[in-house]
């Protein structure tokens, strides 16, 4: 059993305060873990159900229903891929194949190096500027092979 | 009421109900998963389609989930509709895309809802050529068996565990088509009602693994009706059985009882059945100590031996064996050596009970009318470990309040999210006052820890705050004053206020103050309803025999007025403390054991025993809680010279030359009326072992029932000729009369034609679904009104100084259940507890033993801390490791 | 063809946020003062039905109409529960739309005024926004507006002197389309799973923690100001015909200039797409999804079409968004169709049967025939899904969203998908086609 940092804490009991029932806390809980750990392990998932007062099942079970919450490590920075409609129509199918070979990994992947885990996303409101991607929190725009390379290239 | 159409035909039916209810009860096919009686509709798995029109003119109609659909009036719906069935089939195939198609290794084949359904809605070709998803299986412990896999999605497991049972540890995870039932990790379901997963999932999720040690097809097994006999409230059982051995315990739908739900500890309690060291052959004590078989010409022999030479017979009955085992022994011994094998203080304590039911006996809760209470005070009782059941039903009582905010919103009581939704924070009140937290405290308001004196007089104090002619209590804090009033206004101020109390702490001043209560709040309310519980499945059929407790049996060994203790499915070391149930054995000459387990008293104490059926292998009546007389049946004849306790104590009264001549259970159930008309009900619990209808017997095993020939071919390929059943109008075959006009008390089994599930098949017995058997739940209610009208003095016994109170465990405090594999499996590790004060003061660390000398018993076992106990209180783990037979609550001095 | 700014009038090219100085200067909260001193709080509802507004996220249910089942308890205050709930909807993930975003980002106050005069209509004393987890910038923006306001006392207890109280407070979504739903919004809000409810009852009787709650999108509520603000009348000619208002307008995909526009509602659809530079690299349009990846195809032949409510649906698609996807006459529509099937069996909750089960199977059957691994009777039993996946069959909105283009993509474009069935493919057995060529 491992202990939430104390800044992690009272985060979520902020986050309590804001709901007339602080078990709503419960995704806001997982996404403080997640930005403090890069991933929601059992043991964390575990520490902030009791912060929050509710079961590591109930717990889990909101985990895994939504998108953007990892239950399993990931590397330094995820890549989310926008796979929706828009992007397909300009050039998706291109950087998707282009990030797999260069990254040398498939859709839910991370690479050796731990630098990078590579996640299709839904339409991610970028349409106009396809095909697009979220680095981390940063979008990525109008991509192309070489875009991507540089992108890529700025995180280490 | 509204005036609907269904496929042409007309109905006046409730307005309040939805239209799938409705269809099932009006007897249509009408296919479904997602809902259920008890649990109502959501409108997940779009399997009960219909075509609805909206008036008379409207012609092309609507397709319409019948789950979600009021039954408002002029409603016309077509179930035979082209649209319609045509959903109805796509959604089979649909939940058939990744379903394993596994039925030929599956446990639920057979009585598997998606199988029925499937067939009724005639989905046959698949066209799905994909490939399946697959998931892990979890390990869930000891009761349960997980195959993912074969999930439908119905959300029906989570629905019944988490928003019926209130359990926390099982849920929907994952989601699009990979959702997933299970709990965060491996582990035993944590909620005490878990078992009934394994009939509310309409396929093989969830099974039960106790089946699966020794698995058979529902339709090879040879079931009878059958009570529970852990606990006192009698819950409706059918055993299943093959070849001698008892496979499972599926629930009987009773309407006032326990409907369609059972405890874990009633579900997988019945193991002990099948232990290899029960006592199947006469056996005599030798000069070594050693228990020795003899057949039945030597046993009969020695028999009349010990009974020519004894001075006198005392027997001890049993509170949980039947009338008649109690009354054949009473028969032999004589009325007045009949004693009822109750300790001295579970005695007063169920005689306190009785008496308040009497004073009562109008206002007396059955389960189902607790669901229906809007304001509940439970005194003294950890109901959840005594009488488990009852729990679930206090579960949905507070959901009245839901139901209630729903219907100022117009939202229909079956739309179970809509009412979850509104009523998520508003809870009837539940209040509870118990020596040490109990698993219910999360339903109840401000849960109070008291020691029994405390308790009793905060019953007594609520009881003088509704009603200043009853008898007050000593000057009150003014905090305790203030939860006395509020708890007084609140039970004052509802429709239907409900007390709960029962005898496991010992006190019969906790009844009195229960009693005082009702009657304050009786005066002003019909409604009011009582709940006491009682320590065993016959606890109050016993206290209606009118004899002494055990301690006069002991007493007449001791002082020389009888050398010969007659037992019948008891245990002496259960009933008294070891070193004064020694001294008794010792001193007696004979020691004659009646019984079907290896208890202490068996393997230590007995001179001679005689191997009585189980539960299983026997007739007879019980009276639970309510003072309802039940019958449960023989589920399969055990092997010779195994037989029924009143048989065995008949054939010793042949013996002594008191042969009572009874061919039947008709004729010792005749003697008992004619001995004790108060029971006289238990006439009618159950036809009588000649009736037929047109002429038949009522079979005990499916239609289908299969290899009858090979079903013995270990002794003899030639089909045997059906056993005929001397005690009861039921066959040991598939033949008979099977069906709705059977009375239901011989209702072995459920099945009907296209519904094989026990839960689903049970709908065509009912006068509507959910509702009351056909021709009237069994059993006949006992309690007379009693004369007694006057309230109790409030008087309570007070320990100074450390007390020792009992701490129950649903699997572990009940003797014959904690025999049964998987319930030992679950026990829980001995300790002592008190709190954190309580430990600084004996000055031991947690987790270091304790030695306590209790009622002249010592135990150590090691501290642990609870802080909801009340100082200077010791809670003593009972009926398990060896802590039995003590009195409790008693005065200790720990050192 | 000229835009009319309303919603975007104070949005820069760059959009970079007005904040609140700015804001006011160029009118801002003009309208929250009108609406507190010159009308009583069941006043504005009104106001906002004779406008005409309809809801912008997708349904177009008319919003004064939508307000006015909430219950009121000004003549019961005993019976005010704990709180009234005003919830924005700026979940915005319709695949193609990407508008809520450009207003929370360009011009968050807007959105706050919004909400404030809302909030104050519906008797609402509490507000969330409920936006989706990757649009961290609104979420910076909107909070600091939110603090903007507080501190010139627009929000927070006794409003500008009203006696009128509002919090409003940010939950960033963790991501799932069908959040958007606003019954499955509350159930994400509440911190479950996003599993949609029944309705009856309606949020406005048993919403968020089971008390009244009204849910608007972004776009909606930020028409409110301007209508207080500038009157009935005014916000009426400003569409084309019947439906009163501006809408947003977006395209992607193929066209030339991909982005956003505001015009009246009733815009030809023509129009709209040469604003967007028209398809690009002189291409011809094939398609199009008016509005968001759940409204059916239009096709060259709708270019006519009033981009209104009641315009786009007798063309048989929907408004929807407004956000419109575009596709040129190279794309083959299969590729079109299995990336939108492929996103609503993905964002399937789970909860039903049809969407849950169904959605994989069509998706399976598209990806078959664009891999030349169809087979005859795949083409009816899409026909089967869409009709067995429709309205009322399904638990909410999202599987019959799911069958919108796929029902149109088999009216307009049949033959091209029957022509992906080889020649000589047979009906293969099961066993057969999963050694052959599993779906
Ligand atoms: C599957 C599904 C997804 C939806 N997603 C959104 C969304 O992202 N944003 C939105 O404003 N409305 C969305 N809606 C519509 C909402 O349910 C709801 O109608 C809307 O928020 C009401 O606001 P309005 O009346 O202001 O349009 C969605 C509906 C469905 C069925
Ligand atoms: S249609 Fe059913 S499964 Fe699909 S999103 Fe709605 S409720 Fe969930
Ligand atoms: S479709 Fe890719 S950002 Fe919208």
């Amino acid at each position: 059993m491992i202990e939430l940092s104390q800044t992690e804490i009272e985060h979520i009991q902020h986050e309590m305060t804001l709901y007339e029932d602080p078990g709503a806390a419960t995704i806001e809980a997982l996404k403080i873990v997640q930005e403090h750990r890069g991933w929601v392990s059992d043991e964390a998932m575990e520490a902030a159900a009791k912060v929050v007062g509710v079961t590591p099942t109930q717990m889990e079970a909101v985990a895994t229903f939504y998108n953007l919450i990892f239950r399993q490590p990931v590397g330094r920075h995820v890549i989310m891929l926008c796979d929706s409609i828009s992007c397909y129509l300009v050039g998706y199918e291109q950087v998707r194949d282009h990030l797999k070979t260069t990254l040398g990994i498939d859709f839910g992947g991370t690479t050796e190096d731990g630098r990078f885990t590579l996640l299709p996303i839904c339409c991610l409101g970028d349409c106009d500027r396809g095909p697009a991607m979220r680095v981390g929190e940063v979008y990525h725009d109008q991509l192309t092979p070489e875009r991507v390379d540089a992108i890529l290239a700025e995180y280490p | 009421m509204a005036h609907i159409t269904i496929d042409g035909r007309e109905y006046d039916v409730d307005d309040t109900e939805n239209l799938l209810a409705v269809a099932l009860s009006k007897g249509f096919d009408l296919p479904y998963f997602c809902w259920h009686p008890e649990l109502h509709s959501v409108g997940a798995c779009r399997q009960c389609a219909v075509k609805s029109y909206r008036n008379d003119e409207d012609e092309k109609g609507m397709v319409v989930m019948a789950c979600m659909t009021p039954c408002s009036d002029g409603g016309r719906f077509e179930i035979d509709d082209e649209e319609a069935a045509e959903m109805r089939a796509q959604v089979i195939e649909w939940l058939m895309t990744n379903h394993p198609h596994d039925c030929p290794v599956c446990e639920e084949g057979g009585e598997c809802h998606l199988q029925d359904m499937t067939l009724m809605t005639g989905h046959t070709q698949r066209r799905y050529r994909g490939a399946k998803r697959t998931h892990t299986n979890q390990d869930l412990g000891p009761f349960i068996n997980h195959e993912m896999n074969r999930c439908i999605a119905c959300y029906r497991c989570v629905r019944y565990y988490r928003d019926y049972a209130d359990g926390d540890d099982l849920r929907a995870l994952g989601s699009h088509n990979n959702v997933y039932f299970g709990r965060e990790r491996d582990g035993a379901f944590d909620n005490e009602f878990s078992g009934n997963l394994v009939e509310v999932c309409p396929t093989g999720v969830f099974t039960d693994k106790t089946l699966g040690a020794h698995y058979n097809r529902k339709w090879d097994m040879q079931n009878a009706p059958g009570i529970c006999t852990h606990c006192s409230l009698g819950c409706n059982t059918s055993p299943g059985s093959r070849q001698g051995v008892l496979k499972r315990i599926q629930n009987r739908f009773h309407g006032e009882i326990n409907h369609y739900f059972l405890c874990d500890r009633g579900r997988f309690g019945a193991g002990f059945v099948n232990r290899d060291d029960r006592p199947r052959q006469p056996l005599v004590r030798n000069a070594d100590g050693v228990l020795e078989p003899r057949d039945m010409d030597a046993m009969r022999a020695t028999m009349e031996e010990v009974l020519a030479a004894t001075t006198g017979m005392i027997g001890v009955g049993s509170p949980r064996a039947s009338l008649e085992d109690n009354y054949a022994l009473r028969n032999l011994v004589g009325a007045d050596f009949f004693t009822t094998g109750m300790s001295a203080h579970d005695q007063a304590a169920s005689l306190a009970g009785k008496a308040a039911l009497e004073a009562h006996a109008e206002r007396i809760a059955t389960l189902r009318e607790v669901e229906s209470c809007d304001a509940v005070l439970v005194l003294g009782e950890d109901v959840t470990q005594t009488a488990p059941r009852v729990a679930l039903s206090l579960r949905q009582a507070r959901r009245n309040r839901h139901l209630e905010l729903a219907a100022q919103n117009k939202i229909p009581k079956w739309h179970a999210r809509a009412v979850r939704d509104i009523g998520q924070y508003n809870n009837s009140p539940i209040f509870s006052a118990t020596t040490q937290a109990t698993r219910l405290d999360d339903i109840v308001i401000e849960p109070q820890r008291l020691r029994p004196d405390g308790i009793a007089e905060l019953g007594f104090a609520i009881a003088h705050a509704l009603d200043n002619t009853a008898p007050a209590v000593k000057q009150l804090d003014d905090d305790t004053q203030a939860l006395v009033d509020s708890i007084a206004a609140t039970l004052k101020g509802a429709k239907k206020p409900l007390i709960v109390a029962g005898t496991s702490l010992g006190d019969p001043a906790i009844v009195h103050a229960a009693n005082n209560a009702m009657k304050a709040l009786a005066a002003a309310n019909a409604e009011a309803r009582l709940f006491v519980t009682f320590a065993e499945a016959n606890s109050l059929g016993l206290a209606m025999m009118d004899a002494p407790d055990i301690e006069q049996a002991f007493t007449a060994i001791e002082n020389g007025t009888a050398d010969t203790l007659v037992v019948m499915q008891n245990c002496l070391y259960e009933r008294a403390p070891k070193a004064r149930v020694d001294a008794v054995v010792k001193k007696a000459k004979n020691v004659i054991v009646m019984d079907h387990s290896l208890n202490r008293t068996v393997g230590e104490a007995a001179t001679h025993v005689l191997p009585a059926g189980s539960f299983a292998e026997a007739d007879g009546t019980l009276v639970n809680n309510e003072g309802r007389a039940q019958r449960f049946f023989q589920v399969f004849i055990p092997d010779a010279p195994m037989q029924e306790g009143w048989r065995w104590a008949a054939d010793l009264a042949d013996v002594a030359g008191r042969d009572p001549e009874w061919a039947g259970m008709d004729d010792i159930i005749d003697a008992i009326v004619a001995d004790y008309p108060a029971l006289a009900g238990i006439k009618d619990a159950a036809p009588s072992q000649s009736f037929r209808k047109f002429g038949m017997r009522f079979p005990r095993s499916p239609h289908r029932y299969a290899a009858r020939t090979a079903l013995y071919a270990n002794v003899n390929v030639r089909e045997r000729r059906p056993t005929v059943d001397a005690d009861s109008p039921l066959s040991y075959s598939m033949e008979g009369y099977y069906g709705e006009g059977q009375p239901p008390s011989t209702l072995a089994f459920a099945w009907s034609p296209g519904w094989d599930s026990n839960q689903a098949a049970i709908t065509r017995f009912q006068d509507e679904v959910g509702g009351h058997l056909k021709g009237g739940d069994p059993g006949t209610r006992l309690i007379t009104p009693g004369t007694d009208t006057a309230f109790a003095p409030a008087d309570v016994t007070r320990v100074d100084g450390w007390q020792a109170v009992p701490m129950y465990h649903i699997f572990g405090s009940e003797s014959q259940s904690a025999r049964a594999e998987a319930i030992a499996e679950r026990m829980p590790e001995p300790v002592f507890r008190v709190n954190a004060e309580g430990a600084k003061t004996l000055g031991i660390t947690p987790g270091n033993d304790l030695s306590l000398t209790i009622d002249g018993e010592t135990h150590a076992f090691p501290l642990d801390v609870d802080p909801s106990l009340p100082d200077q209180t010791i809670a003593v783990p009972v009926g398990m490791h060896g802590v039995c037979g003590v009195r409790l609550p008693v005065g200790v001095e720990p050192k | 063809m000229e835009q009319t700014k309303v919603l975007t009038q104070r949005i820069r090219d760059d959009r970079a946020p007005v904040w609140i100085d700015d804001y006011i200067n160029e009118g801002g909260y003009e309208a929250l003062n009108k609406a507190l001193s010159d009308y009583g709080p069941t006043e504005v509802g009104p106001l906002i039905k004779e406008a005409g507004l309809r809801g912008r996220g997708g349904a177009g249910f008319p919003t004064g109409v939508k307000w006015s089942f909430m219950p009121r308890f000004e003549d019961r205050p005993d019976e005010r529960p704990k709180h009234v709930y005003l919830v924005v909807n700026a979940d915005e993930m319709e695949p193609g739309t990407f508008k809520d975003r450009m207003i929370m980002e360009g011009d968050p106050h807007q959105l706050i005024e919004g909400m404030i005069i809302a909030a104050y209509a519906i008797g609402a004393d509490m507000a969330y926004v409920f936006i989706r987890g990757e649009y961290v910038e609104c979420q910076k923006n909107l909070q600091r507006a939110i603090d903007e306001a507080h501190a010139k006392g627009y929000l927070g207890d006794d409003i500008l002197g009203s006696g009128f109280n509002l919090k409003i407070y940010l939950h960033m979504s963790a991501g799932r389309y069908i959040c958007g739903e606003e019954s499955a919004l509350l159930s994400a809000l509440e911190g479950r799973r996003a599993v949609p409810r029944h309705k009856p009852p309606f949020p406005a009787a048993s919403g968020l923690f089971g008390q009244p709650t009204t849910v608007n999108n972004v776009e909606t509520i930020c028409n409110v100001p301007h209508i207080v603000k500038n009157g009935v009348e005014w916000y009426k000619s400003l569409g084309h015909n019947k439906d009163g208002g501006t809408k947003i307008f977006g395209a992607s995909g193929h066209v030339a200039k991909p982005g956003l526009a505001e015009f009246g509602l009733g815009v030809k659809l023509g129009d709209v797409l040469e604003h967007f530079g028209g398809i690009r690299n002189g291409r011809k349009l094939k398609g199009l999804l008016p509005g968001g990846g759940s409204t059916p195809f239009l096709t060259p032949e709708h270019l006519d079409t009033p981009m209104d409510y009641d315009g786009v649906g007798a063309a048989g698609s929907r408004l929807g968004t407004a956000t419109m996807i575009v596709f040129d006459d190279q794309t083959p529509i299969v590729g079109v169709l299995k990336n939108l099937e492929h996103f609503y069996a993905q964002e399937s909750c789970g909860w039903c049967t049809p969407c849950r089960d169904g959605l994989p199977w069509v998706e399976k059957m598209l990806i078959g025939l664009e891999e030349g691994r169809g087979q005859p009777g795949d083409i009816e039993l899409l026909d089967l899904h869409v009709k067995l996946l429709g309205p009322g069959k399904t638990f909410c909105a999202h599987a019959p969203g799911a069958m919108g283009p796929l029902e149109a993509g088999l009216k307009y474009y049949r033959d091209e998908l029957s022509a992906l069935i080889p020649d000589d493919a047979t009906t293969l057995s099961l066993t057969q086609a999963a050694n052959a060529n599993p779906l």
